[in-house]
């Protein structure tokens, strides 16, 4: 994975709450047996006309949306299934970071897993965001600080270690597998 | 002595290595169930590192999510409909032996939804740590197990080294006092206690469900309560294990036997939380003044008592986008509006007590003219037990599709879905826009709520049948 130090890019708004995995990627696309392409199945039941043309109501249709990298959701993103074809569709869509109030635990593990940064504010500044769509911004993840146009910071925790991965593009598995001498030691304890 | 939650308990006992700031703790897998939908980006980490499977005596595999409910696709020689749904079943059947792993496969009796056979095999049991890429693993938190979902890159982990990296959720205490009323079910509860804690009530916590109405339930009926413990963003519920718990996994085919049952016993009594242990959060919920809950919007939270009528909440947009979903109105009651489709199933709803539920109600009398009834057993061998009691015949007598075991409408994987526009009462979990298929319109209750919806082909209250 590639390291990650510091994200800038104007964002893309879905001010609703409650947003779940289903609507993130519904599970008819869940057939694939790969990580790759998902993309264009992103919110599809609201970003596709029944017809399959594109809905030009739909946030991420409108130009402004084009190239957008950070995604500020309504409260409680990524509820619902453990799906990991969820933050795969957003991240092949493009996007690299998702702003929220709160976002549910599996959707965000998994997140993290993967090089998509889970970025929880308070209401306050999250309700500027949501005033303020398509507005530039930084997310800095060596300094745990989201920076608003208007100049003010934000500090923001992902969670220790998984930064430490992301920051200088290590994965998870390799710090598990270093721990094998504990895991063999514990399992001699277990009962038969 | 310090007193501890059982999930304290069962959280300390699977430490490898413990959390510091820097680093989650190493937390050791007991039990990895797997299915074939999150389990094939998994395999394919592992063949491009070349590494086995650390401890495939730990994993169990079945096919449940995209697999068709027809027996002439499993059992005849009708290839399953689907491409990429055969296509998922196949690396599963390839990728279980070449690791190592034993796969109940399409035609093997003991298949079924992952969260059902693992409980009636014997292999849940309390104090285990359980996972399976799949979120409805809460489910086996009703045997006193740390019980959670997790994504595929995790599946990997525990594939390559059964332990995963994790940091210690919060616990939340669920006090259930009273008894639940007649024709009042297990479902209706959890969708109470979904309703009054929010869909993001739970999340960073560990649930566990206590008191007399938690203690008189059945095993079947606990795994109801602690599968939608995700719906309230928990990702485990526990409840404790107790003589209920021993006597259901008493002589299972996976259970201890002999001294190792003795001695299994004597660490599963331990488990309990400890008088005087403090929890982060708690709620209280009296089950006797509970009525048959029924939802009316996009999410399980969204969900009112079956006598109710449709909150009116102005300036609420979201609420107004759930109702222009559901096609309905603020102030509507939800008794008598009409239906489409009925599912009785899932990993929620279709064990063998689900399905006797739903026969109570259908035994002598006819699905409504215009409404399809999909009844699919969580398992092959819940289906072979309704057989057995006569269930299978009264629901084809109903004019009932009485299915082979799968995830099958709950979420629409392998075809079976709802169809746009069409209302359907499902026992499944989940109520979001589109889960049942795209357009469909869910709404989530009991078998008993169910199963009189489709009579009557309307929502109906189950009371009245019973």
């Amino acid at each position: 994975m590639q390291p990650i130090t510091q994200i800038r890019s104007h964002c893309v708004v879905l001010a609703q709450p409650n947003i779940d995995t289903d609507q993130i990627i519904p599970a008819r696309f869940l057939t694939t047996t790969t990580k790759s392409g998902l993309g264009k199945a992103l919110f599809s039941e609201w970003r596709y006309l029944p017809d399959g043309a594109p809905n030009p109501g739909f946030v991420l249709n409108q130009p402004a949306a084009a190239g957008a990298e950070i995604l500020v959701a309504g409260h409680n993103f990524g509820c619902g299934s453990s799906r990991e074809h969820a933050p795969w569709a957003l991240l092949d869509h493009g996007f690299r970071v998702v702003v929220s109030t709160a976002i549910a635990d599996i959707f965000r593990n998994n997140s993290l897993k993967n090089g998509l940064l889970p970025v929880v504010v308070d209401p306050d500044v999250h309700g500027w965001l949501l005033e303020h769509p398509g507005a530039e911004l930084t997310v800095d993840l060596e300094a745990l600080c989201l920076t608003l146009p208007t100049g003010r910071a934000v500090s923001f925790s992902i969670e220790p270690f998984a930064r430490h991965c992301l920051m200088h593009g290590l994965d998870e598995l390799g710090y598990l597998q270093s721990r094998l001498p504990e895991i063999e030691r514990y399992e001699a304890t277990l009962p038969p | 002595m310090i007193e501890r939650t059982m999930f304290e308990k069962v959280w300390t006992a699977h430490e490898v290595v413990p959390e510091t700031a820097e680093t989650p703790a190493v937390l050791y897998v007991d039990l990895h169930l797997i299915h074939e939908v999150t389990s094939p980006q998994a395999f394919a980490e592992l063949a491009a590192r070349s590494l086995p499977v650390r401890r495939p005596e730990r994993t169990l595999a079945t096919l449940d999510h995209s697999t068709p409910t027809q027996s002439d696709q499993i059992f005849g020689n009708v290839p399953i409909r689907l491409d990429a749904a055969a296509r998922q079943v196949q690396m599963l059947e390839r990728n279980a032996p070449a690791f190592g792993i034993e796969l109940f496969g399409m035609r093997d009796a003991r298949r079924g939804i992952v969260h059902v056979i693992s409980p009636e095999l014997g292999a849940t049991q309390p104090g285990m740590t359980i996972v399976c890429g799949d979120s409805h693993t809460s489910t086996h938190g009703a045997f006193g197990a740390l019980a959670f979902g997790i994504g595929s890159t995790e599946v990997g982990h525990v594939f390559a080294t059964q332990c995963l990296l994790q940091r210690k959720p919060k616990t939340f205490a669920v006090d259930v006092a009273g008894r639940l009323p007649p024709g009042v079910t297990a479902k209706d509860l959890i969708l109470a206690i979904i309703g009054r804690i929010g869909v993001s009530g739970g999340t960073g916590y560990v649930l566990e469900y206590r008191g007399a109405a938690i203690e008189a339930l059945t095993m079947e009926e606990r795994m109801t309560v602690c599968n939608m413990s995700i719906e309230a963003g928990a990702r485990a519920g526990m409840i404790a294990p107790d003589e209920t718990t021993f006597a259901y996994l008493k002589g299972r085919p996976r259970s201890p036997a002999g001294p190792a049952w003795d001695a299994a016993l004597a660490r599963w009594r331990a488990l309990a939380t400890d008088a005087g242990a403090r929890f982060d959060a708690s709620v209280a919920i009296d089950a006797s003044r509970l009525e048959p809950m029924i939802t009316y919007g996009t999410n399980p939270g969204m969900v009112l008592p079956i006598t109710g009528s449709i909150p009116a909440r102005s300036d609420d947009p979201v609420n107004d986008q759930a109702l222009a979903y559901m096609g309905f109105k603020s102030g509507e009651h939800m008794l008598g509006k009409p239906i489409d489709v009925v599912f009785i199933g899932s990993c929620t709803n279709g064990r063998l007590e689900d399905l006797e539920a739903a026969a109570r109600i259908l035994r002598g009398r006819h699905v409504a003219p215009g409404v399809q009834l999909l009844i699919v057993p969580g398992s092959q061998q819940v289906k072979r037990a309704a057989e057995a009691a006569g269930l299978g015949e009264i629901f084809r007598s109903a004019g009932a599709d009485w299915r082979e075991s799968g995830c099958s409408m709950c979420l629409g994987m392998n075809g079976d879905t709802v169809g746009a526009g069409r209302y359907a009462v499902s026992t499944s979990n989940r109520n979001f826009e589109g889960r049942q298929g795209i357009g469909a319109r869910t709404l989530l209750a009991s078998p008993y709520t169910a199963a009189a919806s489709a009579v009557a082909g309307r929502i109906a209250d189950p009371r009245e049948l019973l």
